[in-house]
């Protein structure tokens, strides 16, 4: 490394400078210019290197898996068997399928309720929008408690129900600001002039505001689905039946606790339980972590670009 | 309709009315009712279920001051005054979940806190977008990542089978397992959290940098400031007020240490390093089955939590920042 600090190829040291540097700036120091992509790196391996391994191991055949003595670093003898293992029914098929639908569900009520409010609160000089917003800002001060939400969920009869997943946290007033602030940024004189055509504010609201928001809404629309498919905590305590458990119980069961997962219990017993009675092998419990992951890395990509649009316009002008 | 519109949004064929019009004339609430009423209809059902459930739980916390007891209901529970909290403050387990919390918050303060401002003065100085742009993507991800991912992750990394671990085995090394070791837990819980949120953390931050007027740093630059002086007079005023805003909320938040992360690890440390007050919550009240008691513990986190908001916020004011509200 000091070798090359001293010399490197060609090409790199003449210096030309950076077409993006404003000419009054210095050229960065030697610490700077290879320091940087030093850091950088780093950063980068920190985060893709776990991932990188989860998923070779679980790509990886038994005899692989034995022989590296644990996770496989080096892919050789590639597989999809635990895939097609884990996906041809039984726990982790169920608790996909449980997962994604209350996902899809979830996020969209929670963006329907949420773009219909924030519309409501966005229009200067609405009746009483002043006493509702605050009603909305004022769940940021105070949170309800665990003992207290639960007792609720209870009396109203949700436990063991999906509903009881998404209901009490349909609703984030932090994505609610967000989307209001940016229905806010929008010319006034757009929707006046829509309204003297005869638009009804739903008119407006489908027709004018909609079209405008694409960024805020698919940013909010991903934070919602992140809760949903994220979700552990609301899982965890509302449901009892733990053949209706969603991924993410599944995983801790699997993974961070390293049971075998309940059997008995309702479908379990009739499917082939897997066939990995005694203990999963390790390559089918990657698999399961790279499942719980797929669906944000297919969504995130798209989103990705509209995230400084979106969450700024909330820390700017919430 | 049309009439009742014109009301709202003055337009150029009426005049507007002068500013600052006084309450009395206002049109009437029933004129605007009629005008405002789909607008009403849209926000309903995000009212409803916040005083569903956030507002009405909220007043269930009354529970805290009753012997509560599941059969008999909120209505038909014993009222014990304070016998709740006189309890919870004797016990040696709460001040240990207690202590617990607010050691693991200092600690994050000090070594979370910094890491998105340092990394995002570190990629803002990155000159390439395509760059820029890759490493924001990365960074970003973890953040999506529910915690039993990132708690199985780092379990597969550094855990007993995993590949520290393993490797340091097949050297000959013998192995460690950071993931079951009381004494460093602290670091793993915050080594979690950087992973998970430092990159996220980031956003505000770039942001704030991004609105900085960069004839500032040419007029210094002019004027002969080296870089580390730019950074100094120029880009650290530019992040104050977003630094005090997230200093803020942390301290708000001080009681609040990430339920899931520490549910999940607490049977592999002990209760003794990972009991936290949301832990200390969920085990006494709902797993034992004291709600009263739980609940009293929920509450007094919640009323610390609110109390050092207000506080935080107030001084933020008195040291001229704008803070989380204005006073207005």
């Amino acid at each position: 490394m000091s070798s090359q600090a001293v010399k490197p190829p060609a090409g790199l040291l003449p210096r030309r400078r950076h077409p993006e540097r404003p000419i009054w700036e210095e050229e960065p120091t030697l610490l700077g210019r290879l320091g940087k992509p030093v850091v950088l790196a780093l950063v980068f391996l920190v985060i893709a290197f776990p991932l990188y391994v989860v998923v070779v191991t679980s790509l990886s055949s038994t005899e692989a898996v034995t022989r590296a003595g644990g996770l496989v670093v080096v892919p050789r003898e590639l597989t999809l068997a635990a895939y097609v293992q884990l996906l041809s029914g039984g726990v982790v098929t169920r608790a996909l399928v449980i997962s994604t639908v209350i996902t899809l569900v979830g996020t969209a009520f929670s963006l329907l309720i949420t773009v219909l409010a924030a519309y409501g609160l966005s229009r200067p000089g609405s009746l009483w929008h002043r006493p509702l917003l605050f009603v909305v800002l004022l769940t940021f001060l105070f949170g309800p408690g665990i003992i207290p939400s639960y007792l609720l969920v209870n009396s109203l009869g949700l436990i063991d129900s999906y509903a009881s997943l998404i209901l009490p946290t349909a609703i984030s007033a932090f994505n609610l600001i967000v989307m209001r602030a940016f229905f806010m940024g929008i010319p006034g004189e757009l929707i006046d002039s829509a309204r003297i055509d005869g638009a009804g504010e739903f008119a407006v609201l489908t027709r004018i505001v909609m079209p405008l928001s694409k960024a805020v809404v698919a940013v909010v629309g991903l934070f919602y689905a992140v809760g949903y498919w994220n979700a552990f905590f609301n899982a965890m305590l509302y449901l009892n039946d733990n053949t209706k458990w969603p991924l993410q119980l599944v995983l801790r069961t699997y993974i961070v606790q390293a049971q075998v997962l309940p059997s008995g219990a309702g479908g379990v017993t009739s499917t082939p339980a897997l066939g990995l009675a005694p203990a999963p092998s390790l390559a089918i419990k990657m698999a399961i972590v790279v499942l719980a992951v797929i669906p944000v890395l297919l969504v995130y990509p798209f989103i990705q670009k509209h995230f400084t649009k979106g969450v700024i316009i909330g820390a700017v002008k919430g | 309709m049309t009439t009742v519109d014109e009301v709202r949004t003055p337009t150029a064929q009426q005049p507007a009315p002068a500013p600052g019009r006084s309450r009395a004339t206002r049109p009437n609430w029933r004129l605007r009712f009629r005008r405002d009423w789909p607008l009403l209809l849209m926000v309903a059902p995000v009212i409803v279920l916040l005083l569903l459930f956030h507002y009405l739980p909220t007043l269930g916390n009354v529970i805290a001051f009753q012997d509560y007891s599941p059969y008999v209901g909120i209505r038909g529970s014993e009222f014990v005054g304070l016998a709740n909290f006189q309890r919870m403050f004797s016990e040696g387990a709460f001040w240990s979940a207690l202590t617990n919390t607010l050691t693991i918050t200092a600690f994050q303060l000090v070594f979370f806190f910094p890491i998105p401002i340092l990394l995002a003065l570190l990629l803002n100085s990155v000159l390439s977008v395509r760059v820029r742009t890759f490493i924001q993507g990365v960074v970003y991800l973890p953040h999506f990542f529910s915690w039993v991912l990132v708690v199985s992750l780092f379990q597969q990394m550094i855990g007993g089978a995993g590949l520290l671990a393993q490797s340091l085995r097949s050297n000959g090394f013998q192995a460690v397992d950071l993931m079951t070791n009381p004494d460093s837990f602290i670091l793993l819980v915050t080594a979690q959290a950087v992973w998970k949120d430092a990159g996220w953390g980031m956003i505000v931050f770039l942001a704030a940098l991004s609105t900085i007027n960069p004839a500032l740093y040419e007029a210094a630059a002019a004027d002969g400031a080296n870089r580390w002086r730019r950074m100094w007079h120029i880009t650290l005023p530019g992040l104050r007020p977003v630094i005090v805003l997230l200093l803020i909320l942390r301290l708000g938040d001080a009681l609040t240490v990430g339920f899931e992360q520490f549910i999940l690890q607490r049977n592999a440390v002990g209760a003794g390093a990972a009991e936290v007050l949301d832990t200390y919550v969920y085990f006494e009240g709902l797993l034992v089955g004291d709600f009263g008691y739980g609940a009293a513990a929920g509450l007094f986190k919640g009323l610390v939590g609110l109390v050092l908001v207000l506080a935080a916020n107030k001084f933020a004011h008195l040291v001229g920042e704008q803070g989380v509200y204005s006073r207005s």
